[in-house]
Order: structure tokens, then C-alpha cells, then sequence
């Protein structure tokens, strides 16, 4: 399996390739996304689920990109999809039902930038607690904003 | 009956909470919590130059530091299309794979301590300390090394240091040989690792396993093999597999590894060249300190990188080592200033925490022990 035959067969199912220091980017719309995921596991070997991390752009629009990783075991190769999400509808739908480890993944990035993964039953916050305000990676949150779980002691 | 383990409990090396749902003495339901050793690792490396991030990368996986470092370093430099010097890429291996001889042996040490074996655990923390020992006489600290720097390294080896490395060797092959006689055809040993936490190669994956805990299910998965990247591609080593993928098999190829590992340090030695340590590129490495005390162009030169930090072109690229406990990726995204736009981490023990709890349901509560020993769960590049 190169490359070339995910970009032919999977043509329409993204807008854009691309390619990063030899590994293949993708960028879809977000609607496409369980589709094409689906069809890269089953018909293209892409067994393991490694990463989904978010990018914030403030000033963009749609605001957030959501980034995959997915490796092919079988075939060696390596796997970026790219997709754009609006601040007012940071929805993409989930892939738990794909990956198991879609699991504790998706819900570092919704408690992290507040994208929600759409059919996804526990989204807990995982790193922060219960309770936490506002979503720490995206960039108008300011690095020194404390939320103490236990109010701090003051000497005195 | 609900039975609730840590977040510090005795038999947890790491502040992790596995609420557990019991039948018995079985384990029904087990809930994974985790996130207590979280720092901001990724906020923080937004408001930090790409030098002052290597101490945080320090504390992701703190067994193996240098693999962090290392792997950080390569994202950074593959944006930078820095290609470093032969003397640093035989260097970066060796001790890559001296420190995951560190990693393993902790792992293993801490596993069969909380089953109760005193003397391997003794024996193996000899080991790891001898190690860190040496490491500190190479890099000033015994766990959180800071040792690299993008296009090289902090400083070149000591005097007689590879010779102290060849009697470590030596060392570690006398007691590992007593671990094998220890453990390997220990009764008790058996029965608590044997069969439990059994792990298929399609689960393994769907969980996102890799490293060590997926090679013992029988699949030879290795980025080292796969995607050689430093100098993996010149080197003679196996990959060793296991067979059921239980808790003894984990024990078993990271016993193996650790000897695939002194081979490895053993041809890096031969292969090791001389010459420069540092890449001759003025944007990243600094000026020697004598010029810098005499020349203007050399003072700005050291002002810009320690002010500014160095300027990393824009763009984008994930980047993976092999680190102990497996696929270990920096996804790196650069606006071309001197801090990173965001730099996200995908720590192996993250995802085995993930689908850990595949692995307790069904066994007995005694097993929650054994398995999570056997995880390596490091709370570092868990939580980060």
C-alpha cells in the first residue's frame, strides 16, 4: 500500500494532501471524518490509533484544528488528518467505536480545548477535576490563572 | 463491594486511583483515574524557548530522561533541518539505550518488589544506581539530565568515561544472571504473573499499546526496526516478542531487551568517531565563551539565542522514538518565533492507562498488583 492508493480511492472523502517530512497529511471537513477513518481501518490497515491533539488559532476561522495520527502496522506508514472546527460548534464526531484508545484521548482534548466529541458517552475530565472553569490549552486562557481544588493556606 | 486503590497507595509506584468494582475476590469493573502529577507541560512549553523546554521533556518518562531529550531534540531539529554531527548521533544512541537498561531494570525492580521479592528487587536497584551514578558523572544529575541541546549535546564525555561503562556492563550481566535465577522459574513468581493480565495483539493495538507491553503479545513492533532513526539502522539487534502477552511475558521481554540493549552500547562504543559534538550553525548552538568574551558579533550571537530563543522556521511535524515504554511522539507546531505554537506530547503511558482496565477485569484483586506493576505506568508522561 503506498500513499498514492489511499489518495485515489479515498478521493472526495478530503479536500487536501499534503505531505509532512514523508508522512501523508489530510485535510477533511469534519463530516467526513468517521467515514474516512473508517475506510483508512478496515480497507488500509491502520490499526493503531496514536494521537488527536487540538490547535488553537484565535484569530481563524473556524478557530480550532483537530490533528490525528494513525499508524498502518502492517504496512509501515504513518497518518496526519487535519480538520477545521468552529468556536461556536467545536464538534467532531467520536471514535470510540473504532479505537479503544479513542477514549482517554478525546477527553484530554475536550477538557483541554473544549471540543466535543459527538457520541463519545464519558467525557470526563481525565488530567483536570470536576468542577474545573475554562479549557487551559486554548490560548486565551492565561498561564497564570489558578483554580486551586483546595483553597490555599495562608500563614498568619 | 467497591475497594478504592490510591491515589497513594503502597503497591502503586505513582499516584494513580483504579476504583475497583468486586465480586468476591474478582474484579468486576475497574475505573482509571489519573491526571495528579499534572503540570501544563503543553501550556508551558507555549511560553518557553525551545532550550528552557528540555528540562520539562526531563520529566516526562523521569526513569529514561535522555530518551525524552532526545526525541524532543529530533522534532526540533527536523523542523530546523539540522542534520547533527556523526560523534552526537552515535552518542544520542548509546545512551538512549543505556538509559532504557535504567528504565527496564526500575520497572522490573519495582514490579517483583511489590510481589514481595526483596532480593531482586535489591540487586536490580544496584544496577539502576550504578547507572545513575555514571550518568550523573556525565551530566550532573542522577534523574533529570537536561543533557541535550538542539544540534548537540551539553558537553562531551568525561575521561575514562566508556571505560567505567564497559565494567557496568560487566556488572549488569553478573546480577541480571542472578535475576534469571531468581525469578524466572519461580514458583510464586509464576503464580502471580502467569496468566494474568492476558493481552491479544488486536486488543493491544485497539488500545493503542505499543513498546514493550505490545511486542509481548507476539508482535515484533519497533520503531527502532521499523523507522530507524538515529544510528538504529547500523546496528545488530532483535526484537523480542513474547508469547501470551501476560504479565511474565512483559517481565520476560524487557529482561530480553535490556540484553538487546549492552549489545547495542557495546557496538556504539566501537562505532563511537571523534570530532565536533555540536552542529557549526550559529542560529542554534552558542559561541565559545572565549570568543564571546573579545568579539561583539559573538556576545550578540549568545544574547539572541538566550534571549530570544532560537528562531525554528514555521510549520508543522510529529516525530516518535522508541522510548522504554513505547511509541513516544512530539507533535510540534512552530508560527516560525521562538517559542513553540504548540507542542503536544503523546506519552505511551497515557494510553496503557487507557486500557488498563481490559486487563484487571476478571482477575483477582491480588492481580491489580501485578499488572500494574507490569504497565510501567511512569505518572510523568501520563499526566504531563
Amino acid at each position: 500500500m503506498a500513499y498514492e492508493s489511499i489518495k485515489t480511492e479515498l478521493n472526495g472523502l478530503f479536500e487536501n494532501a499534503g505531505d509532512s517530512f514523508g508522512m501523508l497529511v489530510l485535510e477533511l471537513a469534519a463530516e467526513n471524518l468517521l467515514p474516512l477513518v473508517t475506510r483508512l481501518k478496515e480497507e488500509f490497515g491502520f490499526a493503531l490509533f496514536l494521537d488527536v491533539t487540538a490547535v488553537d488559532y484565535p484569530e481563524r476561522q473556524p478557530r480550532f484544528e483537530v490533528v490525528y495520527h494513525f499508524y498502518a502496522v502492517k504496512h509501515n506508514k504513518r497518518l496526519r488528518l487535519r480538520t477545521r472546527v468552529p468556536e461556536a460548534d467545536p464538534t467532531v464526531a467520536t471514535l470510540t467505536r473504532l479505537y479503544g484508545s479513542a477514549n482517554f484521548m478525546e477527553r484530554e482534548v475536550h477538557e483541554m480545548y473544549g471540543i466535543k466529541f459527538a457520541g463519545n458517552k464519558d467525557l470526563r475530565p481525565i488530567l483536570l477535576y470536576e468542577g474545573f472553569v475554562g479549557h487551559p490549552l486554548r490560548k486565551d486562557y492565561p498561564i497564570d490563572r489558578e483554580q486551586p481544588l483546595v483553597e490555599y493556606r495562608t500563614s498568619g | 463491594m467497591l475497594v478504592n486503590l490510591g491515589p497513594s497507595h503502597p503497591a502503586t509506584h505513582g499516584t494513580i486511583q483504579v476504583i475497583a468494582e468486586l465480586d468476591g475476590e474478582t474484579v468486576k469493573k475497574a475505573d482509571i483515574h489519573c491526571g495528579y502529577l499534572h503540570r501544563g507541560f503543553e501550556k508551558q512549553a507555549e511560553h518557553h524557548n525551545y532550550h528552557k523546554i528540555i528540562p520539562y521533556t526531563d520529566r516526562l518518562n523521569y526513569c529514561s530522561s535522555l530518551n525524552n531529550n532526545f526525541a524532543y531534540a529530533a522534532t526540533v531539529e527536523a523542523l530546523l533541518g539540522i542534520e547533527i554531527t556523526p560523534r552526537c548521533k552515535y552518542l544520542r544512541t548509546l545512551l538512549a539505550e543505556y538509559n532504557r537498561i535504567a528504565d527496564h531494570v526500575t520497572c522490573i525492580a519495582a514490579t517483583v518488589m511489590e510481589l514481595g521479592a526483596m532480593t531482586a528487587f535489591l540487586y536490580l536497584m544496584t544496577i539502576r544506581d550504578y547507572i545513575f551514578e555514571h550518568l550523573n558523572h556525565l551530566t550532573g544529575a542522577r534523574l533529570t539530565y537536561s543533557y541535550v541541546r538542539i544540534g548537540g549535546m551539553a558537553r562531551d564525555l568525561p575521561e575514562g568515561w566508556l571505560e567505567r561503562l564497559e565494567e557496568i556492563l560487566k556488572f549488569y550481566e553478573r546480577y541480571i544472571k542472578r535475576i534469571h535465577g531468581l525469578l524466572d522459574r519461580n514458583r510464586i513468581f509464576i503464580d502471580r504473573t502467569r496468566n494474568t493480565g492476558v493481552l491479544s495483539t488486536e486488543q493491544a493495538l485497539h488500545w493503542g499499546y505499543t513498546g514493550p507491553i505490545l511486542r509481548s503479545t507476539g508482535a515484533a513492533i519497533d520503531i527502532r526496526k521499523d523507522a530507524p532513526y538515529l544510528a538504529y539502522d547500523e546496528l545488530e539487534f532483535e526484537v523480542p516478542v513474547g508469547i501470551k502477552g501476560d504479565n511474565y511475558d512483559r517481565y520476560y521481554v524487557r529482561m530480553c531487551e535490556m540484553d538487546q540493549s549492552v549489545s547495542m552500547v557495546r557496538q556504539l562504543i566501537k562505532l563511537l568517531p571523534d570530532g565536533p559534538l555540536n552542529v557549526q550553525d550559529h542560529r542554534v548552538v552558542l559561541p565559545e565563551k572565549e570568543r564571546v568574551y573579545v568579539e561583539t558579533e559573538s556576545v550578540i550571537n549568545h544574547f539572541k539565542i538566550i534571549m530570544e530563543g532560537i528562531q525554528v522556521p514555521a510549520g508543522e511535524v510529529y516525530l516518535s522514538h522508541e522510548a522504554p515504554n513505547g511509541e513516544l511522539g512530539f507533535y510540534l507546531v512552530s508560527d516560525g518565533s521562538g517559542r513553540p505554537y504548540k507542542l503536544h506530547v503523546r506519552g505511551p503511558s497515557f494510553l496503557h492507562m487507557g486500557g488498563m482496565h481490559t486487563l484487571l477485569e476478571g482477575y483477582q484483586l491480588a492481580d491489580v498488583i501485578a499488572t500494574f506493576g507490569s504497565m510501567n505506568m511512569i505518572g510523568g508522561e501520563c499526566d504531563r
